[in-house]
Formats: C-alpha cells, sequence, structure tokens
C-alpha cells in the first residue's frame, strides 16, 4: 500500500466517526387514524366472481364444444347483454357505474346462457339478460338483496313465456355417431342462423328427461318402459354430455370438474350440492324400487337434465342459500325433494330451477333458526349460558 | 387434568390466518436496553379500574421505582417511577385512545438509582397472600393489552372454584414479538412467575400456552418446565387464539359462559409478560417499571424487541429502531388486528404497550365497502359463533334492541369478521358502536 493510499484512509476514518448516519424520524403529520383492524384479507367481491368465472369454464368448453359455435355465440350475447342492463340500470337509478366491475353481471350472464338452448334467437338473450340484471337483481337493491337467483328467475320467466323456444333443443355434435365429421359440424349454420334470428327448424332433438316424460305419460307406467334411455351406453353419453338439453347443463363431466374447483375456491358449502344431489339419488331409488315404470332409476335422474348444473353452480350461489351447514343441508335436501315432486308428478319434465326457486323464498327462514350455537351458551336453550 | 392427549396442537372453533404475519421483521431480534432518555412523561392511568391517586407534584425528587400514585381501590394498581429525577410538571399528553391523559412529567437525573426495593421474597415458601399482595404492590396488570390488574384475577370470590391457570403465551397478534422473545430469552423467569401464581390460586393445573409458530420458545420452556410444576402446550397458529375464552376452549376444553368470567369454569389466565412481571415483584422486590415492546412493521429501519421504560414516548422508541426508512402512513400502538392507530408520536409506553407497529402508506387502503353478499365467511370466521353479516345489517338499521337479542354483546371485538369480508364491510366497528350504545341505553 502505498504512503498515499494510507493517507487518504487514515483520512477517511475520522471523518466517519464524527458523522453518525441520520436517524430519520417519521414526520407524523400524515398518519391515518382509523380503528381496527388495520390489515384486511386478499379476497374481495370481484375476485370471489372471477374465480366463479373460472370455475364455469369447463361447462363454457363442454357446451362449445358439444352444441358448436352457436353456443359460443349465446354465451357472448347473453353476457354482453347482462352487462349492458347493468350499466344502464345503474345509469338509470344514478348508481355508481363502478359496481359493473364486481364481475357479477357477467356471471349472471354466463349462468342464463349456461340455461339457455345453443340456438335460442338474439332477442330471446336480450329478454333474458334484462330480466336477470332487473327483475332477478336490481328491483331488490342489487347484488346481495336479491332473494332469488338472477339467471333462474330469467330462466323460469322465459320457459314459461317463450315455450317454443326454450324447448327447441339443437342436438349436439356428437349424437347420431356424426364425431368422425366434427370439425364440419362444429359450425352449423341452422344453429348459428337461428341464433341471429332466423326460424329453428328440421335440427332440434328431444331431452332424455323429456322422452321419459312422453314415455310414462303415453304408455303409463309399466316396467322396463325406460330401458331405451335409461340403459349403461346411455349413461356414458348423458355423463359426457353428448345430449340435447341446455348449452351448459348436458355435461356432468365438466360441471363435476366446476364443482371441485367451487369446493377448492372455498366458494360453495359442499352440502349443498351434496344433500341435494343425495336427496334426489335416494328419492328416485326408492320411486323406482316400490313403483317399477314410473320413474327410470337413480343415476338417470342424477346425470340428466338441468340438476348437476343447478345442484352445483345455482343452487350454491352465496346470495340466494343459507350462510351455515345446517342451512345448507336443509336446503339441499328440500331443493332434491322439490325436484323429484316436480320431475315425477309435475307437469314439466324438468324441475330444477322451479325447486332452487321455491327453495330461495326459503332461505330467510331457514337462516334464522339453522344457526350455530354462539360460543357460551346453552346447547339448545340459547337464552341460558353454557354450564359451567 | 390434562389437555387432550392428541399430538396434534391445540385450537378453538372459528377464527382468521392473517396472511402476512410480520412476525420475521423481530422475532430473531434479542430483546435490547434501551439507552437512557432525558425525560420520561408517564401516564397515571394505566389500568383498567379506578385510576391511582397522585402522591408527587412539580419538583418532588424520585428515585427509580419510587411509588407515584397509589391504588386508588382494590381494581387499581400503583405506578412507580421508571427512572431517578425530579418531576418537571403533571401535564396532560395525548393518550394513546386520542383523548389527551394526565402524565408525570420526569426529568432524569442520569443516574437511573434505585430507591429501597420491596424485600425479596422466597419463591418455594411464599406465601399466597404475600405474592398476591406483592403483585399487587409492584402494580402489575394484564400486559398483554386488557391491562387489569393482575391481583384481581388472582383473588376469585371463595364460592369460585380455580384448578387452573393458564398462561397466554399464544402471541396470535402479527408482527408483535414481545412475549415470544420473552419466553425465549427468560424461560426460567416465565416459569418461577407461573409457579408463584399458581401458588397464590393454590391450583395444580397450570399450563402455558405457545403457538407453534414459536417452537423455540416451546421448546426451551418443555426443557425446564418439569421441575416448576408447568405444562407446556402447543397451539395451533391461527387468530384469535390468544383470545382469553379461547384460549381456555383450546386448552380445557370448557366454555366461559357468557357474560361470564374464566373464573366461572375454574380457569385464571394471566399474561406470560404479566408472569414474568410477577416473578421480578416477587424475586427481587422490583415494581413493574418497563416491559418488552416489539418496535416493528416495514418502514422501521431496524425491527426489533426493546426493554422500555414507562413513559417512553413512540417517537423516542422507533429512534432506537434506527428511525425509519420511509414515511409511514400509520403508527400503531399493539398489533394490526387490534391495535390502536396514533395520531401522535408523543403517546407514551404504557404497561399493556406490546407494540409499536409502523404501515407502510402502500399498505393503508381505505376501503369502500359495497353490500353484503352473503358469503358466510364472517360465520366461519367468528370465534364467538355470532353472525356478523346480520348483526351489522340490524345495527346500521339501528335496530340496536334486535342485535342485543343476536348477542352482539358477547363479541369480543377480534375484528376477524372485518378482516374477512369480501365486501370490506366495517363489522366489528359496527359492533363495537352497537355495544357502546345498548351500554349506554341501559344505564339510563
Amino acid at each position: 500500500m502505498s504512503e498515499e493510499v494510507k493517507a487518504e484512509v487514515q483520512a477517511k476514518i475520522p471523518a466517519q466517526a464524527e458523522t453518525p448516519p441520520p436517524v430519520m424520524l417519521p414526520k407524523g403529520n400524515e398518519l391515518v387514524l382509523s380503528s381496527s383492524p388495520h390489515i384486511h384479507a386478499a379476497e374481495n367481491v370481484p375476485s370471489i366472481m372471477f374465480k366463479v368465472i373460472i370455475a364455469l369454464l369447463p361447462a363454457v368448453f363442454a357446451g362449445i364444444l358439444l352444441f358448436g359455435a352457436a353456443a359460443l355465440l349465446v354465451i357472448a350475447y347473453c353476457i354482453v347483454f347482462s352487462v349492458a342492463a347493468e350499466l344502464l340500470w345503474c345509469k338509470l337509478a344514478g348508481k355508481p357505474l363502478s359496481t359493473v366491475r364486481d364481475l357479477s353481471a357477467v356471471v349472471t350472464g354466463l349462468l342464463l346462457a349456461l340455461n339457455l338452448s345453443a340456438g335460442v334467437p338474439w332477442w330471446l338473450c336480450l329478454i333474458g339478460a334484462f330480466i336477470a340484471i332487473w327483475l332477478g337483481k336490481q328491483v331488490f337493491g342489487g347484488l346481495g338483496h336479491n332473494p332469488f337467483n338472477p339467471a333462474l328467475v330469467a330462466r323460469v320467466a322465459l320457459l314459461i313465456a317463450l315455450p317454443k323456444y326454450m324447448t327447441a333443443w339443437v342436438p349436439a355434435k356428437f349424437m347420431n355417431g356424426n364425431a368422425a365429421s366434427y370439425a364440419r359440424q362444429f359450425f352449423t349454420p341452422a344453429a348459428w342462423n337461428s341464433v341471429l334470428g332466423a326460424p329453428l327448424d328440421g335440427v332440434t332433438c328431444a331431452t332424455p328427461l323429456g322422452l321419459v316424460g312422453t314415455t310414462a305419460k303415453v304408455l303409463g307406467p309399466a316396467p322396463g318402459v325406460f330401458a331405451e334411455v335409461a340403459n349403461p351406453t346411455a349413461y356414458l353419453q348423458y355423463f359426457l354430455g353428448n345430449v340435447g338439453g341446455c348449452l351448459g347443463e348436458t355435461s356432468a363431466l365438466a360441471l363435476l370438474i366446476g364443482g371441485l374447483l367451487l369446493v377448492l375456491f372455498k366458494l360453495i358449502k359442499w352440502q349443498i350440492p351434496v344433500f341435494y344431489l343425495g336427496t334426489v339419488a335416494v328419492f328416485t331409488a326408492v320411486i323406482n324400487y316400490c313403483f317399477p315404470g314410473v320413474t327410470p332409476p337413480a343415476l338417470f335422474h342424477l346425470l340428466t337434465g338441468g340438476l348437476m348444473l343447478g345442484a352445483i353452480f345455482m343452487a350454491t350461489d352465496m346470495v340466494t342459500s343459507p350462510m351455515t351447514e345446517p342451512g345448507a343441508i336443509i336446503f339441499g335436501i328440500g331443493c332434491g325433494i322439490v325436484t323429484c315432486v316436480i320431475r315425477i308428478w309435475g307437469n314439466y319434465p324438468e324441475g330444477v330451477s322451479f325447486a332452487i326457486l321455491f327453495m330461495n323464498a326459503l332461505v330467510p327462514l331457514i337462516d334464522r333458526f339453522a344457526t350455530k350455537k354462539p360460543f357460551g351458551y346453552h346447547p339448545w336453550d340459547r337464552k341460558k349460558g353454557a354450564q359451567a | 387434568m390434562t389437555p387432550n392427549n392428541s399430538s396434534r396442537p391445540l385450537t378453538f372453533k372459528g377464527g382468521i390466518h392473517p396472511s402476512k404475519d410480520g412476525k420475521a421483521l423481530s422475532r430473531a431480534a434479542a430483546v435490547r436496553e434501551a439507552p437512557l432518555l432525558a425525560e420520561y412523561q408517564l401516564i397515571v392511568q394505566q389500568n383498567v379500574g379506578a385510576p391511582p391517586e397522585l402522591l408527587v407534584k412539580a419538583g418532588d425528587e424520585l428515585k427509580k421505582g419510587q411509588l407515584v400514585a397509589k391504588a386508588g381501590g382494590f381494581v387499581s394498581v400503583p405506578l412507580h417511577s421508571p427512572t431517578s429525577g425530579k418531576v418537571k410538571e403533571i401535564s396532560r399528553i395525548p393518550g394513546p385512545m386520542g383523548v389527551p391523559v394526565q402524565a408525570v412529567i420526569i426529568v432524569a437525573d442520569g443516574n437511573d438509582e434505585w430507591g429501597e426495593l420491596m424485600p425479596p421474597l422466597d419463591w418455594k415458601t411464599a406465601e399466597p397472600q404475600a405474592v398476591r399482595d406483592r403483585v399487587r404492590d409492584a402494580g402489575i396488570v394484564g400486559m398483554g393489552g386488557a391491562a387489569f390488574p393482575t391481583h384481581v384475577k388472582l383473588s376469585p370470590p371463595p364460592d369460585k372454584k380455580i384448578d387452573c391457570l393458564i398462561l397466554n403465551g399464544a402471541e396470535c397478534e402479527p408482527y408483535l414479538t414481545a412475549d415470544h422473545r420473552l419466553m425465549v430469552e427468560f424461560p426460567e423467569k416465565v416459569l418461577r412467575g407461573a409457579a408463584l401464581l399458581g401458588r397464590a390460586l393454590g391450583v395444580k393445573d397450570i399450563f402455558i400456552g405457545v403457538e407453534v409458530n414459536k417452537p423455540d420458545a416451546i421448546e426451551i420452556l418443555s426443557s425446564q418446565a418439569a421441575g416448576f410444576g408447568v405444562k407446556i402446550v402447543a397451539l395451533q397458529v391461527k387468530y384469535p387464539q390468544g383470545a382469553e375464552k379461547h384460549l381456555i376452549s383450546a386448552i380445557t376444553g370448557r366454555e366461559v359462559p357468557t357474560g361470564g368470567l374464566p373464573m366461572d369454569v375454574g380457569c385464571v389466565v394471566q399474561n406470560v409478560g404479566s408472569t414474568a412481571a410477577a416473578a421480578d415483584a416477587v424475586l427481587e422486590g422490583k415494581p413493574l417499571i418497563d416491559r418488552i415492546v416489539t418496535v416493528t412493521g416495514e418502514p422501521v429501519k431496524t425491527p426489533g424487541n426493546w426493554r422500555l421504560k414507562l413513559g417512553t414516548p413512540v417517537a423516542e422508541a422507533i429512534r432506537f429502531a434506527g428511525g425509519v426508512t420511509c414515511e409511514p402512513g400509520k403508527v400503531i400502538l399493539g398489533g394490526p388486528m387490534m391495535g390502536f392507530a396514533q395520531k401522535s408520536l408523543e403517546v407514551t409506553v404504557m404497561k399493556n404497550t406490546s407494540g409499536i407497529l409502523l404501515m407502510k402508506k402502500d399498505d393503508i387502503i381505505q376501503y369502500q365497502s359495497t353490500a353484503c353478499i352473503r358469503c358466510g365467511k364472517c360465520l366461519d370466521a367468528c370465534p364467538m359463533n355470532l353472525q356478523p353479516g346480520s348483526l351489522s345489517a340490524a345495527i346500521e338499521s339501528e335496530k340496536f334492541d334486535l342485535a342485543a337479542k343476536n348477542n352482539v354483546m358477547d363479541c369480543v371485538e377480534c375484528g376477524s369478521c372485518a378482516y374477512i369480508c369480501p365486501a370490506h364491510r366495517p363489522l366489528v366497528q359496527h359492533f363495537r358502536r352497537a355495544k357502546a350504545e345498548i351500554r349506554n341505553r341501559s344505564k339510563k
């Protein structure tokens, strides 16, 4: 080390010791005062809605795969019209337009689309979207205040008002052994044009539940009458979704994957779908066993119609289902019983929508009684404290 | 009695897991002694209950540990001088709750010289009554935050049979590590204090509940516990594990009845800090004049744990920690879940100040709350099994009778509901208001 450098180093040492690093203290003139807690979980309403959309994607893909480009068109129309309905309402009602950002209108639109046939005309999507958003949700005060599932309100309203369009089922692309020519089939001009407003002729089919309804009425109860629709080969097709029906309800497989996602995301109470499906299974199995020929076996009921979509996505809607686990069990069982009663003895072949709406109406009552025992109280006498 | 024999850590039903626990900032930092300050501002009322009666006036000379105020009743404790010096004045300074409070301003003489200490007692032979008296005379209160006089909890009415003393070492509040460091660095003090308080209560079962995120504390306490007749209980990491009722529930399975106290189920709960202070008081005759405080948060330059004298201004505590690297958005006394945000840095350390937490401006979010979407997360989070969603709806429409009927008075104000709510509803804030409102109405 040269002398120069040494001198330089020595010169530096005292200089450092003389000036300790200044301590910067907060000025404290911009402190925020607020009540605790001062931290918050990351989850918010838009993130919940986003996760619901993610969970719906398997059913969306299945719908497009099964029913082709027309399904995509219906989904797009429903979402766009729902968001438009939300925006328009907020504008007219003088509410902040920012509520649109919570994505709930997108979820409603998507659920509505999944509850429609892939061949419904665009104006039906428009009416459905406005019924869902305006009559199903906003008239009650908006998200969180609606007693009924908005998408189901729209579906039932459309079913009653426009049955001709709501029950014109487009066959799945793989039905009738057309899988080989799938690429060509994906875009079916008939269904596509029908969504754009042309009459839907010659491409409709029946749903399994519809067939069963007619069979039972025409032939009367007789053993073996359901062999054609209720057999292992048919079950596999139902499970995959290769049947006629609403574009999002046919594939039990896709819906079950979505249901798993919802449970993983902790967005639904698993008790609702499990007790709903369980009740339907037990109820129909008992009827099928005790009164042969009245109704097909339980597995048929589980895999057909809107049951999976209803049990997994519609009945579990946070806003319109009970908040406690015991309440969820009661709700699920109730939905199951009403669905079976309508399916077996009602005029409509399908009862899922009516069942869920009916049980939605009972939710305030269920919530009032199916509560958890507050900490420190007697197990059944809530007026008394816990026993020491 | 032994707690549940399973090897799994115990816990209660409900609660939350805060996403950011922040303890890593300061949990490895050993407790440091703070340099002597020129001036201390000793807040007179540092306990719940009757305010102490001031014994000094401006100009009085004080020794360290000398009585400054005597207990103002049974539910009250005396207050002692944190250092030797002179009383400059009795004035009002900003209090931790936002209102000015009476304080003794002490100018330190720099000698930090003890006055006459209370005579030490032998820890093996000290009589229960002597321990109780000493805990009272040393001015010990619940140092976890409640500031309830410790000797009152040690004096249950004769009709309450106490069979279990539980020491609270859960420290479930994020960011705080003061109790953690105390248990790791002074395990013997905690255990001796535990044995003493157990004797004062005449109980055989003494438990120290510690969350499993403090494995070093569990290990060192467990290795020495047998000699003191104390059992260490590992608890799951969950907020509010350290809430009195839920600590009892986790360890003994007993449920404190509504409106009741731990003694109604034969339990007494004490904070580990208070327990260590009791050991100091009994074995060394020292009154409570300082405590371990966690000074932490992202803006703090060197977060850590300090032994701070009562009356240390928050600004000075932050200076000990090297100051800040950025202007904080919030200064909180206590933890982020139940602590109190401060407007002034002149607030001083009190017996129940477990932490001084600074938050970055970016972390301060003024949430816009939206309508309840009935997701039910608050029901799962509420450790009291209340229904925060519907309770807040009742309170917002001023239906306080309905809120009372739905047990709002049982709310422990832990804030789990407000933490978890995806609609950012100020749930616990509503309940605080309703509880105050209902109490006021019942007074009329």
